[in-house]
């Protein structure tokens, strides 16, 4: 029990760490809230949703998880280039805390930002997309916490494994992307289910359950191999 | 003299492994060998499909070569594992694994794109279109992107760190691609099943048995000579870069007279 609360301590340190950096700066959520309210625009404009309905109900979820995909990639660079300044990563090497601590610290704090960026965000894109849910609404407090901690547990794992290359914002899209792509098929899948009612409940539940399976499952192995790359010289 | 460099003691390849080299030599013979058997059987021997005409020799390229881009990815898996077992215990034996690594990702690569193109090509003539977003089809599709963000990485990493971070996201691609499996053949199917244990409408005519079994053996021949070949030139890169930096150690150690 001692060892998992001074784990579980260290984890709430950097977590704490990172929200107060947030809050003194707040550069991520503001970054990352403006560019996602761009590309909906760009998507209205370009799909003038008021007039089809129907079809604006078939592809507003593929729309919304886009959105938030390109906003997270944004913002998840900023969160490991700050440890960069002044030596900070080197530090946090040496300090005696497990390093999967400080990836799980990080993970969470990215992860309650994007969660405010959607809740600011969903009635925006609710209002310009004129949508109607003909579904289960609610089911969509399920899938979005469940699709945002898919995208942001691997964000966080590939933006650090990046972190020293040549060019890292290019780099990261390159290889969250095509990792991503079957949590991605899952959430928009789910998502535009609830949103035209067509899919079977029974449906819907089995996205759910595969991002569940894929949420645990990247979550060990980020867990696992973040100490390798840590230190990765 | 006892203070003869280091370096003299690295042979070049071609004097440390003779054997090696006529044993590559005869792999190579005997793979352009079975190919051109494998051509005349497909292309000439084997009778006109009767649904398809003779569009449907494309098979004979099509199937084989997809079933050997699905084994390259496992090598690659099997050799990233072995570099982050003996990054630390064995770092010489590690650059070999990493060396196999990149020589069977690239090698996926070069395989999945021709089964990519080579079904896009038989998809036009048989199903009117270039590509539909099927099951088997996307699921290459994504195992394809998987490895050339590999390469990417490769590319793009500092170089102390390239050979660790390539190993772990080859890991995470391993993982990735049993999920993509499942959830795509949930998603949707339009492609035939599998020709062998597809249920009792599969298998083929005995007529098209031998150009398909030479097929397949010219080709797996054919990827194992130039995934070895890539791994022989990556070990060469490798050990040119140790001379390198052997050599900037000694001149640095020089004592001026």
């Amino acid at each position: 029990m001692k060892p998992f609360l001074q784990y579980t301590g260290h984890v709430l340190n950097h977590l704490r760490k990172d929200l107060r950096l947030e809050w003194r700066s707040r550069d991520a959520i503001n970054g990352m809230l403006f560019f996602a309210l761009l590309v909906v625009v760009v998507f209205g404009l370009a799909f003038d949703p008021a007039g089809y309905p129907t079809t604006t109900r078939q592809i507003s979820g593929g729309i919304l998880w886009v959105a938030l995909l390109f906003a997270s990639i944004t913002a998840l660079n900023q969160s490991w280039a700050r440890e960069l300044r002044n030596q900070v990563l080197e530090a946090q090497r040496m300090a005696p805390s497990p390093a999967s601590a400080l990836f799980l610290g990080k993970a969470i704090a990215n992860m309650s930002f994007v969660l405010v960026v959607e809740a600011v965000l969903a009635p925006i894109f609710i209002v310009f997309f004129n949508l109607h849910a003909l579904g289960d609404i609610w089911l969509l407090a399920v899938i979005l916490p469940l699709g945002t901690w898919a995208l942001v547990v691997n964000g966080t794992f590939f933006a650090a494994l990046g972190l020293r290359a040549r060019n890292r914002e290019l780099l990261l899209p390159l290889l969250l992307l095509p990792i991503s792509l079957p949590a991605l098929l899952a959430m928009v899948q789910a998502t535009t289910g609830v949103l035209t009612g067509d899919l079977d409940p029974i449906q819907i539940n089995t996205w759910i359950k595969q991002l569940i399976g894929y949420d645990i499952i990247f979550t060990t192995i980020c867990i696992l191999f973040f100490e390798t790359i840590l230190n990765a010289e | 003299m006892p203070n003869r460099p280091i370096r003299d003691k690295i042979k070049p390849m071609e004097q440390r492994a003779p054997t090696l080299r006529k044993v590559a030599w005869l792999w190579f013979a005997i793979s352009v060998a079975v190919l051109v058997v494998g051509f005349r059987q497909a292309i000439f021997l084997v009778p006109t499909d009767a649904a398809q005409g003779d569009v449907g020799r494309i098979f004979y390229y099509h199937v084989p070569i997809a079933m050997w881009s699905l084994l390259f990815p496992y090598l690659n898996f099997a050799a990233s594992l072995a570099y982050l077992y003996w990054r630390k215990r064995n770092p010489l034996r590690a650059l070999s694994a990493d060396a196999f690594a990149l020589a069977s990702a690239e090698v996926a690569v070069v395989y999945t794109s021709i089964t990519l193109i080579t079904g896009s090509i038989w998809g036009r003539a048989a199903w009117g279109i270039w590509w539909a977003w099927d099951a088997r089809l996307t699921s290459l599709l994504l195992l394809w992107l998987l490895y050339v963000s590999y390469l990417m990485l490769r590319r793009f990493s500092s170089t102390g760190q390239t050979q660790t971070l390539a190993a772990v996201l080859s890991v995470f691609a391993a993982v990735d691609v049993p999920i993509v499996y499942m959830s795509i053949r949930w998603w949707r199917t339009q492609h035939p099943a599998p020709v062998f244990f597809g249920g009792p409408d599969a298998g083929m005519d005995p007529s098209m048995l031998p150009a398909f079994f030479w097929n397949i053996a010219g080709w797996g021949l054919w990827g194992i000579f130039i995934l070895l070949f890539r791994f022989a030139l990556e070990r060469r890169r490798q050990i040119a870069d140790q001379e390198a930096a052997l050599q900037a150690i000694e001149a640095s150690l020089e004592i001026p007279r």
